[in-house]
């Protein structure tokens, strides 16, 4: 376990030293869905009506745009050789990884997602269903990235490639995150949509370390 | 299965088996068509229109098998490092998107005169067009990599992940209560669609099949003797 939280801690400290990648995935979000209402109209009730799926979609475009930075640099720089001669499995270590990546990149868009739902005037009662949502769909988002991530580590056009490898599995997350902030707002209740994105999570993160930790032996070979 | 590892047997089994598929495919699709067009009974309330189905449902089946004969390959690839399931593999991919392709086109003609539209995001069509989605990343991942047998490897993994989409597609229409029509073939309690239109429909099916198998085993070859050119050529310049 010590060696787990090291790793989480120094994959941690790396992306605050380098700086950045928080701010990069946060201004991205912000901008997309910016753009929106000068690409729909500024009115409320279209906006109110779409914001729900603005939100979801430019968070996933988001998660996307960091996950080149997954695996890429330990695998150029050899640390990545170095880890794999841990004790510590490299299935576990994918999950380190993905934590780290999770709370520098998911999190901050957790954060921010309330304040672009205000703009685009999403209806009050979405917001526990949104923010739950989102508790549940990013680390699934990174989860499910890390498999793409480590599948194009050393390929040509690596980041073209993530996007095409991972997006079509994307889907699902968007469509229950959606689909619970909806069914909230008409009064439904998000319950089960929130119970199968955490499904999707459990399913995740017992699946994604051991054909993400394939994929890194691969490329280590 | 261990014993085709050998490229050469696998030549030589394939080599015999081949022409018999061709001509086995030729017939079957031939008489599928005609019972399709001319002999099956036109639908009391599709009309003649109902005929795009005979070439539809086969290519989606076909479309959802592919996949998992891809999968099941990339599986015994990356088990036993069977060097010719890898490249099973990796040539199933194309045609498996060709039928999706097929699946997705001719869904949407008959959508136009039956629904009145192209294209609905409804749960089946949006889970057939996702499934056409990781053909395209398979086929863009295992041409990524400068050494081939990386690529293979890294796509097998992908195609494993992607299994996952295919109960999705089966279930559906059951789970989401959309537009597409439940499933009517495969069902408890027996088929709900007229003999005089299964029997047609089987027939297409299994020539869908065999026209699969033929041109797979075709790309096998194809590319078996690729390599074996290629290896041939290095020795020469060596």
């Amino acid at each position: 376990m010590s060696a787990f939280l090291t790793l989480v801690a120094r994959d941690l400290r790396l992306a605050f030293r380098q700086g950045g990648d928080a701010a990069m995935v946060i201004a991205f979000f912000v901008l997309t869905v910016v753009l929106f209402p000068f690409g729909v109209g500024p009115e409320p009730e279209l906006l109110q009506r779409i914001a729900a799926g603005i939100v979801w979609v430019t968070a996933l475009l988001a998660a996307l745009l960091s996950l080149e930075r997954l695996f890429q640099a330990d695998y150029e720089d050899g640390s990545l050789e170095a880890l794999a001669l841990l004790p510590l499995p490299l299935e576990a270590q994918v999950l380190a990884k993905c934590l780290a990546h999770w709370l520098v990149t998911g999190l901050p868009l957790i954060i921010v997602a309330p304040l672009l739902a205000l703009l685009l005037h999403l209806d009050p009662a979405g917001y526990p269903a949104l923010l739950a949502g989102m508790v549940l769909g990013t680390p699934t988002l990174s989860l499910i990235g890390a498999i793409g991530a480590a599948l194009s580590l050393g390929a040509r056009r690596g980041g073209v490639l993530i996007s095409l490898l991972v997006l079509p599995l994307y889907i699902p997350v968007l469509i229950f995150g959606v689909a619970a902030i909806e069914a909230e707002i008409a009064g439904f209740g998000a319950r089960p949509d929130l119970l199968l994105l955490a499904a999707l999570l459990v399913l995740a993160v017992g699946l994604v370390p051991f054909a993400a930790a394939a994929a890194l032996r691969l490329a280590l070979e | 299965m261990f014993r085709l590892a050998n490229p050469n047997r696998f030549m030589q089994w394939s080599g015999k088996i081949l022409p018999w598929c061709a001509i086995a495919t030729v017939l079957l699709l031939g008489a599928g068509l005609y019972l399709a067009l001319f002999v099956a009974p036109p639908d009391y309330q599709q009309g003649e229109s109902v005929r795009i189905m005979y070439v539809h449902v086969p290519s989606a089946y076909m479309a959802t098998m592919v996949y998992a004969v891809m999968a099941a390959a990339s599986a015994v690839a990356l088990i036993w490092r069977h060097p010719v399931a890898d490249i099973a593999a990796r040539e199933a991919a194309p045609l498996g998107a060709g039928f999706t392709l097929l699946c997705l086109v001719t869904g949407s003609l008959w959508g136009k005169p039956m629904w009145g539209t192209w294209w609905v995001w409804d749960a089946r069509l949006t889970s057939v067009l996702v499934l056409f989605f990781l053909y395209l990343g398979y086929i863009a991942l295992i041409n990524a990599f400068d050494e081939p047998t990386r690529g293979a490897r890294a796509g097998a993994i992908l195609a494993l992940v992607g299994v996952v989409n295919l109960p999705i597609i089966k279930f559906s229409v059951d789970w989401w209560n959309t537009l597409h029509q439940p499933a009517s073939i495969f069902r408890l309690g027996g088929p709900t669609i007229a003999a005089s239109m299964l029997w047609p429909l089987a027939v297409m099916a299994l020539g869908f099949t065999l026209l699969f198998v033929t041109l797979w085993l075709i790309r096998i070859r194809s590319a078996l003797m690729a390599a074996k050119l290629r290896a041939l050529r290095l020795q020469q310049a060596a």
